[in-house]
């Protein structure tokens, strides 16, 4: 019994190792290897060419540094996987950044403003014209994501509520086949590029996109704000991949653009078509401004106060205040004591001032 | 040499202790690393401590929701053990008739056993898509999936199970003027219908995977609608709770059944001890 009792407390211990590497917060410290993940969206895309075309390595040798960057299938999913520290950096969103990093606990800095929605979400209708046609509807979305809160911000604009439909969780994989096939679904809010096959539908319309709230999704790269801290040059090898690749599709680059577009599992004309509807940011002054700008503050407050009355912010959270955002040149939003989201415009401003 | 491990038995308490050894083991792990990640980020959902567990699941299980007024973790378990009924029922009943049909009468077993067979290796999950367009995304579609995961291994596992009446019951029954219908009603039912039970007892894991499933990828409630929901935002708080609610649902199901069996076919328990 002592024996076999002493080989069973030798496996715990075995077990209990295996648990600490695997689940140990990650320290921050000064470090040479970083991972970074992305997923398939218009906007980030340069994320998978940089990794394809060696760019990535050219930047992370230049600053002495490893970056890998790792596509990963399931938004949701990568940005979860950053939030438990399996990754250095993630593309999200300014509200999912809000709302799974930050509310998490982990303090996060959108490091590049890459681009913001513009007409890249959109609300489409079976039967209606207008946006108040969306009354006692069953809308299909997936819930709690920018979607939700485009729709929330549709009802807004005609004084509608959320009470005043009812909303299906509904997966985005799914929600192209639904609406086109199923008479049960009359009113679905998606992104691209679902979103131009469901407005595609016959009879169907597009009755509010994102283009009617414009700066309020956006896409950004989310680094760790311990991690950038001690490795600066985790920043300087991220944002001066970016500019080069912006550069490149600025200018129209066929070869670059038709490598993002396969990736995307479109062509040349449906990847353009995406981009239409994205403000990129191609130049870092631009991205500068509008991070530094009176109204990013004025957005975010929207965005927190969508996601406390959604619960988004943890039932820790009392008030919109217990997640607080710092914005550059000192503004901050909410706790100053908990700041978890950090907008943070230096590194762009290198990148156009040409010092990376 | 002592006594080889395979001879040395475990007394009544010491048994006791070895089955409680793996989950105290997993609470203690669970302790340290959630005290471990909390130290460093006090907000951390990946790990969270029983306090806040046991918060989520008053506010899940008592409070009424702000948005809906329902109190959620009932509204999802009336709405996931609805579905799981009935699919379960459906599945059953196509079970009883399927099977034996199939195991009793040549000419069904013609006609149905292969194509039965068949549809019995179609993995369900692959027809879900299918499924949303033909059923729409509202509660049929849920229930049909777990008809259609569960209802060939029923039907197969039946017809074997009538296929192995000693013939010479079914033959006895015809020489004293039993029809068709009786020999169903008298003979066959009686013997068949615990191991239907025992076979559904079985069913229960994958009808609830089927389930989570359907609900994972469009619904407006229930538990695996729920814990997809506030994955989006890493609740460990509220999915653990889930998790363990739909263990300690599916233990209690399949107890009951397994009492059903007992007190409905006493003849079974006493045949097998």
């Amino acid at each position: 019994m002592h024996r076999s009792l002493k080989r069973v407390l030798g496996f715990a211990v075995g077990l209990a190792g295996v648990a600490a590497m695997t689940l140990s917060p990650a320290m921050a410290a000064e470090k040479k290897d970083f991972k970074v993940a992305w997923s398939i969206y218009a906007g980030w895309m340069p994320w998978g060419y940089a990794a394809d075309s060696g760019l990535m390595k050219k930047w992370a040798d230049k600053y002495g540094i490893s970056v890998e960057i790792v596509q990963i299938n399931d938004y949701v999913e990568s940005i979860n996987q950053y939030t438990a520290g399996a990754f250095d950096g993630c593309v999200m969103t300014n509200m999912d950044a809000l709302t799974i990093p930050a509310a998490g606990g982990v303090d996060s800095t959108a490091l590049i403003v890459g681009d913001f929605s513009n007409g890249n979400d959109g609300i489409v209708l079976k039967t209606g014209k207008t946006v108040a046609d969306l009354k006692g509807q069953k809308v299909n979305l997936v819930e709690l994501s920018v979607s939700h809160y485009l729709l929330a911000r549709a009802l807004d604009s005609v004084g509608l509520a959320e009470k005043d439909l009812s909303v299906v969780n509904t997966s985005d994989a799914d929600i192209v086949s639904v609406f086109s096939s199923s008479v049960d679904s009359t009113a679905v809010v998606t992104w691209n590029p679902q979103l131009a096959e469901v407005a595609g539908v016959k009879g169907a319309t597009k009755v509010f996109d994102s283009s009617k709230i414009p700066g309020e999704i956006i896409d950004l790269m989310v680094v760790n704000t311990g991690t950038l801290k001690d490795n600066p040059k985790l920043g300087k090898a991220l944002t001066g991949v970016w500019y080069e690749i912006m550069d490149l599709m600025a200018k129209g680059d066929a070869k670059v653009l038709e490598h993002m577009a396969k990736a995307a599992g479109t062509d040349l004309a449906g990847y353009r078509a995406q981009l239409a509807s994205t403000m990129m940011f191609y130049k870092p002054t631009g991205a500068v401004v509008f991070t530094t700008s009176a109204q990013l503050p004025r957005t975010m407050d929207r965005v927190r106060s969508f996601s406390f009355d959604h619960g988004l912010l943890g039932e820790g959270a009392k008030t919109k205040d217990a997640v607080g955002m710092a914005f550059p040149g000192g503004k901050t939003l909410g706790d100053p004591n908990n700041i978890k989201l950090r907008f943070d415009a230096e590194y762009m401003a290198m990148a156009s001032e040409g010092k990376l | 040499m002592g006594r080889r491990i395979i001879n040395r038995h475990p007394g009544r308490g010491s048994a006791l202790f070895w089955g409680a050894l793996p989950f105290l083991v997993l609470v203690v792990l669970y302790v340290t690393f959630s005290a471990l990640r909390l130290a460093e980020n006090p907000n951390d959902k990946l790990l969270p401590a029983f306090a806040s567990i046991a918060d989520a699941i008053g506010r899940m299980a008592l409070e009424p929701d702000k948005r809906s007024g329902d109190v959620l973790l009932w509204a999802d378990t009336a709405a996931s053990l609805s579905r799981l009924g009935l699919g379960l029922a459906g599945a059953t009943l196509l079970g009883l008739t399927g099977g034996i049909a199939i195991g009793l009468v040549p000419y069904a077993r013609a006609g149905l056993a292969p194509v039965v067979a068949v549809l019995s290796m179609i993995p369900p999950m692959a027809v879900l898509p299918i499924l949303f367009i033909v059923f729409g995304l509202d509660e049929l579609s849920k229930v049909v999936l777990i008809v259609i995961g569960v209802a060939p291994f029923l039907i197969r596992d039946l017809a074997l199970k009538v296929a192995e009446i000693p013939s010479e019951l079914v033959i006895k029954a015809q020489t004293l003027g039993a029809s068709t219908w009786q020999i169903v009603t008298r003979v066959v039912l009686p013997q068949v219908v615990p191991k239907l039970a025992d076979a559904v007892r079985l069913s229960l894991g994958p009808a609830w995977l089927f389930l989570i499933s359907a609900e994972a990828i469009a619904a407006q409630d229930g538990l695996g609608y729920r814990i997809f929901l506030v994955r989006r935002y890493l609740a460990m708080d509220v999915i653990l709770p889930y998790v363990a609610w739909i263990t300690v649902l599916a233990f209690l199901m399949d107890w009951a059944l397994r009492r059903f069996n007992r007190s409905v076919f006493p003849w079974l328990a006493r045949g097998a001890s």
